[in-house]
């Protein structure tokens, strides 16, 4: 809300020498944060002088247009006192009236600066001002002509076009609508500032009595319209100019001048916080309704747009039907125009959350709307009604009609009743009940105490104190939050982080140590990125759960997998000239399981356990995933010798260094998945748990991401692993004996894995084998095609004394013998 | 000399006399002096005291003297061979010792050589400051709370006291899931866990809840679709704001430094009553010549989330007696917390994945 200082300070007196920045400081602490202070003139500079017209000559130019040269009485503001002499484009003034004229030195808003300088064949010695030139308005038909008694020639014209005025701009929290209004924050300022007095109520006035003579208005729906105000005023001159103070200020406030019956409802408006409609009264025809439409029913508003109505939606009609889209936007077959000579005022209490859905369904925002969806004093309609006809009167020309139309009654305020001590008790100061009584009054309310217990009504414009505690975060406000102290609570003995915490924190730090980089990144997924990963179409991944209102129609989803992100971010980085990335991310992913709704549960009470299951099984399943990718060098090449590219096994590998961090040893099992090439990309698991998948891309993903070939990634459901995770890990014991170490080579068919060659050694060894480690691949002409030698070196060690040849031997040839058996394994010679 | 002696008297034996072993001993020791390396030294020492050693050899004669003179024969051998030795020891460390020092000389490297072998790498700036968060509320003795980024509208608004008409509803810009009336949002704030927390645990309740959060703000230095929050939430018999006075300036002295206090300006939330914005004491400037400091931007606080009193509609939603308990809740931006703690003022790098970026960070910050 921005308001003009000068307009707040009409209804409330504040000390001598009371600073904005004092003001505007008390109304922060107390709950309306100054946003900023403008002054309109901020942006002009120089002499900007009242001046009178002296002479006008009109100069036809070859150009077709004809200027004016002008002599004009700027008294001494020339420092010579003689006549200014100045071309002036416009046509609107005659000699006599009285101009605004900037004269050479000054500096206009976007920094236009005024010098003398020739033109048309005169000097032109400064220039004669219209409202858009002084940022006032984008009134630029003509210069501003000063009302003959504004001032004397020479004498400076900011204060009289009110270019001095400061206006506040104050954040108002939708709680607190009573202070979109000039009435509410002068109440503030009486309330908050220190030796402020004198509020003046804006809205107290003496209305004239009820009575049947004004136009009918009948209501049918009294709770969506429980008052309805209508007055009439007659004779009313369309043409009529807006006064200057009602522009400025409006335009102050942030809106625009329209035309005068327009003007004067904003006005009123912004002073009481009651919006205001005007019809033309001639095109209403019969007796105004107020209803819910019909289903269907149709209505242009105002600003042309042909509207549907649904049945929650409050109208005004006449005969001919609706007229108006009740608080939220007038009907443009009413609406005030240049020929109106009888307008009829509307002012009307609508119910809030009407309001609030009628705006949201139309798509309307307006200051009218602002205020009645937040909920506006009740009980002003008459008050404000009769201000519009007084300043319709008044500068319109208009006189009021007879008649007073008041139907309905403003809705009483609901009572709170709350412990004495509750301010006490909520803010951890020692306020005492004379306080509390003392802050509620000055805020409005009538309060009544009854021994612990305290009941106030809140006054007609706090709609939202409906609560106890509402009534103690009037009083805390007002004592001052800023005396609030400072105490730590003593929480019981914790837990500390959970062990999946700790876990997460450790998975982070391994990778972190083994060399890749964290990044973060929206979880925002669309088909063509899915498309991008080689997808079948029936991989579960493509089904993702939808974005009613995504932000961009590319990635409408959220994501199944966390790899297309962390691709594109490889790609990119690559493109930045990166020779070696390694990223990885660990976010939930979104994967759909459910077609049930999540229930909208009551809040008067604890759900039932069997709601909120119900509630939980509705939402998706969300594991947290790992993804890493990695491109281009593992290692760099130095003065220590070439670098190593990187390769499937630096994905693999680092899946097994996360699953070896929480104690755990993956299975590896080759696998053919998108977007991984189909002969290098590994299953891993823990026993019949599907952990996830790594290995070297397939050469057209990495095309796609723009990654160099041979990149890798991996993505693995952290949420297996930590449910796996050993916790307890028993001490191990070592034998002190020494160790036998026994290579063996066996030629396998290169279909054969690794792993399971390894895996039969390791059986058939015993317990005397201590370690197994593969430590060579070697293939050649003379093992023949499709054939691979598989050096192990095999460490045996006994527990209980020195190993001896013949035990070694006998636990290798075992071991060689179950390779042979499952494997088809041959030992080299 | 060799082969047994056998032509002279026994006792006549050349090798052993006197002049003749101090000759052998005075050359061996001379040998010695002039060895000028460790192989030099070898050499010698094969040739002096090696088994065909002058002094070997006349030791082996020993035997061929009449018993009476073999005594003063080996006395006279073994100090020779004794002084032989001690001069070979002696030399073998002042030559060890010369060939350690040139050895160490000859491998002198240029240490400044680069050592980056391996990648170095980083967490993202934001998990960190979030453990960061999340360490010292721990050290406090709260918990850390967790809960499902896509929510279920109930826990992110009702059970908050947003009911479907509220108008704060539309101060946050909610992405909804389709269909809209299964009622599945991604949550606007970590709120919903506090509202999970209470309907699963009893109080006393001190936890705090750091995540993903999300709303519909088109992507710019200032706004993100997505970003990090932080929640607290204190449920316990006689809790006031005073409490949470106190927690709020604890977090700030420990995120920021030392007497870094919070200020609290009245405000509106829907959870919370009363309800209050918290400024952060600028910890640059202290508020101390606070109109040139570019932190603050000359008002000496900075704005940093917000808090209250949890509104007891918010507790009877979630199972809580109101009459029994109160408590307090408040939120605030991680990233944001991050961005004035490190000096960043645009917030795209935090989500665009430069590894330049993270890997500035390290492990700590």
């Amino acid at each position: 809300m921005k308001a003009p200082k000068s307009w707040i300070l009409e209804h409330v007196d504040v000390p001598e020498g009371t600073s904005t920045d004092e003001l505007t400081a008390r109304l922060t602490l107390t709950g309306l944060k100054l946003e900023a202070v403008e002054s309109a003139g901020a942006d002009i500079s120089g002499p900007l002088v009242v001046g009178r017209v002296l002479t006008k000559e009109p100069e036809p130019q070859k150009n077709g247009k004809t200027i004016n040269w002008c002599t004009v009485d700027v008294g001494d503001a020339n420092g010579t006192g003689e006549p200014q002499g100045i071309v002036c484009g416009a046509h609107n003034f005659e000699p006599g009236d009285l101009v605004v004229v900037v004269l050479p030195g000054g500096v206009l808003p976007g920094g236009f600066e005024i010098s003398a300088r020739k033109t048309y064949g005169h000097v032109s010695a400064g220039m004669i001002c219209s409202a858009r030139e002084l940022g006032l308005g984008e009134d630029h038909d003509g210069i501003i002509v000063l009302p003959a008694d504004a001032g004397e020639p020479g004498q400076d014209v900011r204060g009289i076009l009110g270019l001095d005025e400061e206006v506040i701009e104050l954040e108002v929290n939708p709680d607190r609508a009573y202070a979109l209004s000039i009435r509410g924050i002068a109440r503030e300022v009486a309330v908050s500032v220190p030796g402020a007095t004198g509020f003046r109520d804006p809205a107290l006035r003496d209305t004239p009595l009820a009575d049947d003579q004004g136009h009918p208005v009948r209501l049918e729906d009294t709770t969506g319209c429980p008052v309805f105000v209508a007055r009439t005023v007659s004779g009313f001159d369309s043409a009529a100019p807006t006064p200057d103070f009602i522009a400025q200020r409006i335009t102050a406030a942030g809106m625009r001048p329209i035309s005068l019956a327009v003007d004067v409802t904003n006005y009123v408006m912004l002073e009481t916080g009651r919006p205001i409609h005007g019809y033309d009264a001639d095109k209403v025809q019969g007796a105004i309704v107020v209803r819910r439409a019909s289903e269907g029913e149709q209505l242009t508003t105002l600003d042309g747009t042909r509207r549907t109505l649904t049945a929650e939606d409050l109208v005004v009609c006449d005969d001919s039907g609706p007229i108006g889209l009740g608080g939220v936007m007038g009907g443009e077959s009413t609406e005030i125009s240049g020929s109106t000579t009888r307008v009829l005022v509307e002012s009307a209490h609508w119910d809030a959350v009407s309001m609030f859905r009628t705006g949201r369904r139309h798509k309307i925002t307006s200051e009218a709307g602002k205020r009645n969806e937040r909920g506006v004093d009740p009980t002003i309609c008459e008050a404000a009604a009769d201000r519009v006809v007084e300043l319709l009167t008044t500068y319109g020309g208009a006189s009021a009609e007879p008649g007073v139309t008041v139907v309905g009654e403003a809705p009483a305020m609901p009572t709170v009743t709350m412990a004495l001590d509750l301010p006490a008790n909520v803010s951890g100061l020692p306020i005492d009940p004379d306080t509390t009584v003392g802050h509620l009054e000055a805020v409005g309310c009538t309060v009544r105490v009854d021994g612990d217990t305290l009941t106030a009504t809140p006054p007609p414009w706090r709609p939202d104190v409906t609560d106890p505690y509402d009534l103690v975060e009037e009083v805390v406000r007002l004592v001052g939050y800023d005396t609030i102290p400072s105490v730590l609570p003593a929480a019981p003995g914790g837990r500390g982080l959970t062990r999946a915490q700790q876990l997460r924190r450790r998975i982070g730090r391994t990778l972190a140590g083994a060399g890749w980089v964290e990044v973060v990144d929206f979880p925002f997924v669309g088909e063509t990125d899915l498309d991008a990963l080689g997808l079948e179409a029936d991989d579960p991944r493509r089904t993702v759960l939808r974005l009613s209102n995504p932000l961009s129609s590319e990635a409408p989803a959220m994501t199944t997998t966390l790899l297309p992100a962390l691709l594109r971010t490889a790609g990119r980085n690559v493109g930045l000239g990166a020779s070696s990335v390694a990223v990885f991310e660990t976010a939930t992913v979104t994967l759909p399981r459910s077609s049930e709704a999540a229930p909208i549960l009551p809040v008067d009470r604890r759900p039932t356990d069997a709601e909120l299951d119900a509630l939980v099984k509705a939402l998706p399943d969300q594991p947290l995933h790992l993804g890493l990718v990695a491109a281009g060098e593992a290692d760099p090449a130095g003065w220590w010798g070439p670098g190593r590219p990187v390769e499937w096994s630096d994905a693999v590998d680092a899946v097994r260094s996360v699953a070896d961090a929480l104690g755990l040893e993956l299975d590896v099992r080759p696998a053919a998945l998108a977007p991984w090439h189909p002969g290098r990309c590994a299953e891993l698991r823990l026993g019949d748990a599907l952990v996830g998948h790594a290995g070297e891309l397939h050469p057209r993903v990495c095309t796609t991401f723009g990654l160099p070939a041979r990149s890798v990634a991996a993505e693995v459901d952290l949420d297996v692993l930590i449910q796996h995770a050993v916790h307890l890990r028993p001490a191990p014991t070592f034998s002190t004996f020494p160790a036998a170490k026994e290579d063996v080579a066996l030629v396998v068919e290169e279909s054969v894995e690794a792993a399971a060659v390894e895996a039969a050694l390791r059986e058939g060894a015993g317990d005397l084998l201590e370690s197994i480690r593969l430590f060579d691949v070697y293939r050649s002409e003379q093992l023949g095609e499709g054939r691979k030698s598989l050096a192990f070196a095999l460490r045996f060690r006994a527990p209980d004394r020195t190993l001896t040849d013949e035990d070694t031997t006998a636990a290798r040839e075992a071991a060689v013998a179950l390779a042979a058996e499952r494997t088809g394994a041959v030992q080299r010679a | 000399m060799s082969g047994p002696n056998s032509e002279y008297d026994p006792v006549e034996v050349t090798p052993l006399q006197a002049e003749h072993v101090a000759a052998a001993r005075d050359e061996a020791i001379a040998a010695i002096a002039a060895a000028a390396d460790l192989e030099a030294l070898k050499q010698v020492r094969i040739a002096h005291t090696g088994d065909r050693s002058p002094l070997a050899l006349a030791n082996r004669e020993i035997g061929a003297l009449p018993p009476q003179a073999r005594k003063e024969a080996g006395q006279r051998i073994g100090q020779a061979r004794g002084a032989v030795n001690q001069a070979l020891a002696a030399r073998q460390e002042v030559l060890e010792a010369e060939h350690e020092e040139r050895m160490l000389v000859e491998e002198t490297v240029d240490v400044t050589l680069p050592t980056d072998r391996r990648r170095r790498g980083g967490r993202h700036p934001i998990t960190l400051q979030s453990e960061l968060i999340a360490d010292i509320f721990v050290a406090m003795g709260w918990e850390i709370a967790e809960g499902p980024v896509v929510e279920a509208e109930w826990l992110n608004f009702d059970a908050l006291n947003l009911g479907p008409d509220h108008p704060a509803r539309t101060m946050q810009d909610t992405f909804w899931t389709e269909p809209a009336d299964r009622h599945v949002v991604l949550r606007t704030q970590t709120s919903p866990v506090q509202a999970r927390t209470m309907l699963t645990r009893t109080p006393p309740i001190y936890v705090a809840c750091p995540g993903r959060v999300f709303r519909t703000d088109e992507y710019d230095a200032t706004h993100s679709p997505m970003f990090h929050q932080v929640e607290g939430l204190v449920v316990d018999e006689g809790i006031t704001m005073a409490h949470l006075k106190g927690s709020l300036d604890h977090l700030a002295s420990q995120l920021f430094g030392d007497g870094i206090d919070t200020r609290f300006r009245p405000s509106y939330f829907p959870f919370t009553e009363p309800s209050a914005e918290v400024d952060v004491r600028c910890f640059v400037c202290r508020g101390v010549d606070a109109e040139s400091c570019r932190t603050c931007r000359g008002e000496g606080w900075i704005e940093w989330g917000g808090c209250g009193v949890v509104n007891p509609r918010v507790l009877v939603a979630c199972g809580v007696d109101p009459e029994r308990y109160s408590g307090f809740a408040f939120g605030m931006g991680i990233d944001r917390s991050f961005m004035f703690r490190h000096n960043l003022e645009d917030l795209r790098p935090l989500f665009e994945g430069d590894v330049r970026f993270s890997a500035a960070f390290g492990t700590e910050i």
